[in-house]
């Protein structure tokens, strides 16, 4: 998985969706699980299930691993930490900026 | 995971000022460190200079999308686009508001940026990282020049 790879992907609209949060959820602490087991609890078809599976795969935030016949799927965190730090950087700098600004309509 | 910014915070100083600050090209560059070529236009580019020492070489560019006096500013940037050597053009831009609310002691100003959802979360450049110390030094030395120097 390069660098160039990570940078396509489109990690903070894969995250936008309740479905997907909800399988990630599931998958958080790392442990490998089936379309099966992920569609379990769910009022969502299977092919519901695999296509927003699909969208995380695509974002590189989960991987499918295989297991004989069967497709099994596991978090990969790094996209997702990544781009919580990308988050971070650019609301410190808000926080700067701002806090510049009051400096300047605040002076005397 | 939220995919937006807000921030609220309270200003000693009437909303008239606030948005002279924000909105006044001469103004908004003095405290945001940009140097910009002109005024603020609803519907055009606004293009300058970062100002930051050690960061002079970056172009400063943004879309002006709304101007109504003293309760909303906003344009569209692409947030951080700090590697000369990447297009950051082809990426959806994000947006940026400034919004004004009068309060018994000043102003409230709200600001949002949102639209990370379309941005290609990793491409912030690994030097950006290496810098970042370095960066919110750069930033607070700032603040205490404009404090010191109003």
């Amino acid at each position: 998985m390069s660098r160039k790879t990570l940078s396509q992907a489109p990690v903070f609209r894969a995250l936008g969706d309740e479905t997907r949060l909800t399988l990630l959820a599931k998958l958080c602490c790392g442990e490998p699980y089936s379309i099966t087991r992920l569609t379990e609890g769910s009022k969502l078809t299977r092919q519901a299930i695999t296509k927003h599976l699909r969208v995380l795969e695509r974002a590189e935030i989960v991987r499918r691993v295989h297991a004989g016949r069967e497709s099994l799927y596991q978090l990969d965190p790094t996209p997702i930490n990544e781009a919580k730090r990308y988050l971070d950087v650019v609301s410190e700098q808000w926080d700067q900026a701002l806090s510049s600004l009051r400096a300047f309509v605040e002076a005397p | 995971m939220e995919n937006r910014i807000e921030k609220r915070i309270e200003l000693k100083a009437p909303v008239s000022r606030v948005w002279r600050a924000l909105t006044d090209y001469r103004e908004f560059g003095e405290w945001f460190r940009v140097k910009l070529d002109g005024p603020f236009v609803t519907g055009e580019i606004s293009r300058g200079y970062i100002t930051w020492p050690g960061y002079e070489h970056l172009k400063w560019e943004a879309v002006v999308q709304k101007m109504e006096p003293e309760r909303l500013f906003s344009f569209t940037w692409h947030p951080y686009s700090i590697d000369p050597a990447v297009d950051y053009s082809k990426e959806t831009p994000t947006l940026v508001e400034f919004r004004l609310e009068k309060t018994e002691s000043g102003t409230l100003l709200l600001l949002t940026e949102s639209g990370f959802e379309n941005l290609p979360a990793h491409r912030l450049p690994e030097a950006f990282l290496r810098n970042d110390g370095g960066w919110t030094q750069q930033m607070k030395n700032i603040e205490i020049h404009v404090t010191q120097n109003p």
